[in-house]
């Protein structure tokens, strides 16, 4: 039996009061790839933000590596891609240089750089197929090159579990078939992978486990669901919730 | 040059290097974070502390320093809790430190000769003790700002990704408040408490125009600021005009250059490298 990664244990979390998660339960033990589905608006993005302590539990408890977040520090064990790079500085940053802050968590913040570092840079860089861009102005690559960044960013710190939020909306195919394939490699190193979708594309043969969020609560823990009827449609978007609508043989199993 | 046989030249254009240097080191990370006018506001507050300094007869610019960093922290403060009510209190702050030390000054016997110096520098004045006092926090400035720069750049390119490394967000935040606010405080000497953030921000607006990266922009913007503080004094002396003032149109100026050469190089890039592949093209792997 793998030990948990994350254990989520009767958490809510509210903005401003109003309720966004309400005692939501969930475990992921390692080498697992958990999905995180649901309609926008779902609450999926605020859970992992919550796993992360992005945002204060109203109530419950996450436990990291064993240990409660409030007390967890090997923030190293953890590789985080937000949904997207934030709303972009004016100051220009290179794709090498916003990979090498994956490293801070390992190094800490007075450690310079050493030769480790710039190999784990090299190596994440390679890993999502970005390597001749290293030197390249972030703001000059594509919204599918800025995610593979972040994704790189998130590899060069080598971590046990690596947290998605989101890592394919709105990006190129090649863009989603490269971090399909950067995740491959970082499961066979024996990775964890806890991630949001909304749509798992490419992704879908890598998923061992789906969670769907609906309304803030958790209503399905298990096997990828099967899109069916006009799910099935390749140009059908998911922008409506599924759960209590549309309950047979769609999220359940 | 003949100028700078005098003492107090000396000083000043040592004085004004240092500023050049230290201040465009600590202003890349508030553009970055889009802080670019935080100097300007702390600079208000600095001056109510320079107000209180002068009627209560202690070293203004001390008082300045602990002024202003308190200002700082509470702007940060303010920020950090992240609402929208924020632009408010950060109104009130900015206008009650001015108008505080507009009245404080005028309190004191100093008049407002004295103002001016603190409103729009007065570098000739600097005493071996002032280039003292600028020399050891400019310092402390410089290497600190070179010494953190992976962390501060991270805190400052995404602060959640920061915090989910496990790097002490909160206490580098501080930092740089406090940093801030000592580096408006030396440079208010220089160039004046409203011409502060210029030298923070213009050079690195200047660098940003032909810059690829963070550190290359960095390097870019301490060499500006060094040649308009260098320049902008040797101006001052040699034509006899305000120095604060003259830092600054250097400043601008280069930005105005930099900008208008860039963009023609742009242009004509565009026109000599026909559209084969468009450069902005991103460039794909291919995989299997």
């Amino acid at each position: 039996m793998n030990a948990p990664v994350i254990q989520v244990d009767h958490a809510a979390v509210g903005y401003d009061g109003r309720p966004v998660l309400r005692d939501v339960s969930l475990t992921v033990t390692a080498g697992e790839v958990v999905a995180v589905l649901g309609a926008n608006g779902s609450g999926k993005s605020t859970l992992i933000r919550a796993v992360l302590g992005l945002v204060p539990l109203v109530s419950g408890s996450v436990t990291l590596f064993g240990t409660p977040q409030r007390r967890f520090r090997q923030w190293r064990r953890i590789g985080y891609v937000p949904q997207r790079l934030g709303a972009g500085s004016g100051v220009p940053a290179t794709v090498g240089e916003v990979v090498a802050s994956g490293r801070l968590a390992r190094r800490g913040v007075l450690r310079p750089a050493g030769r480790a570092d710039r190999e784990a840079v090299a190596a994440a860089l390679r890993a999502v197929g970005l390597a001749d861009r290293a030197d390249d102005p972030v703001a000059t690559l594509s919204g599918g090159q800025q995610q593979r960044t972040l994704i790189a960013r998130a590899l060069a710190g080598e971590p046990e579990l690596l947290v998605l939020d989101e890592p394919t909306a709105g990006v190129d195919a090649a863009s989603q078939e490269a971090f399909a394939e950067a995740l491959r490699g970082f499961l066979a190193g024996g990775g964890t992978v806890l991630l949001v979708a909304h749509e798992l594309g490419p992704l879908r043969s890598l998923i061992s486990r789906a969670i769907v969020v609906h309304e803030g609560g958790i209503c399905h823990d298990g096997a990828v669901p099967e899109p069916a009827g006009h799910h099935a449609e390749p140009d059908h978007e998911h922008v409506h919730p599924h759960c209590d609508e549309e309950p047979a043989g769609l999220w359940s199993i | 040059m003949d100028l700078f046989q005098y003492d107090f030249m000396l000083r000043a254009l040592v004085g004004a290097l240092v500023i050049g240097l230290a201040a465009p080191a600590l202003g890349i990370y508030l553009v970055q974070r889009r802080l670019a006018l935080i100097g300007d506001g702390i600079g208000h507050v600095a001056l109510t502390g320079v107000g209180a300094g002068l009627l209560l007869n202690r070293s203004p610019v001390l008082v300045a320093v602990i002024a202003a960093t308190l200002g700082a922290i509470v702007i940060e403060l303010v920020r950090s809790r992240g609402r929208t009510s924020g632009d408010l209190a950060l109104a009130l702050l900015f206008y009650g430190g001015i108008a505080g030390g507009v009245m404080l000054v005028g309190l004191s016997d100093a008049g407002s000769a004295s103002l001016n110096s603190y409103l729009f520098g007065s570098l000739t004045t600097t005493s071996p003790a002032d280039l003292t006092t600028i020399l050891v926090l400019g310092a402390a400035i410089l290497v600190l700002m070179l010494a953190l720069r992976p962390a501060l750049f991270a805190v400052c390119h995404d602060e959640e990704y920061a915090r989910v490394s496990g790097l002490p967000v909160r206490a580098l935040n501080l930092l740089l408040a406090v940093t801030t606010a000592v580096t408006v405080t030396i440079a208010m000497r220089a160039v004046g408490v409203l011409l502060i953030s210029a030298l923070m921000v213009v050079p690195v607006a200047t660098a940003q125009q032909v810059t690829r990266g963070f550190r290359s922009t960095m390097a870019a913007a301490m060499v500006l600021g060094l040649f308009a503080a260098g320049a902008g004094v040797w101006v001052a002396a040699t034509a006899d005009t305000a120095p604060g003032a003259s830092v600054v149109l250097l400043a601008i100026a280069s930005f105005l250059v930099v900008a208008l050469a860039a963009a023609a190089w742009r242009a004509l890039r565009r026109r000599t490298t026909p559209a084969t592949v468009p450069a902005y093209e991103p460039h794909e792997v291919v995989l299997r």
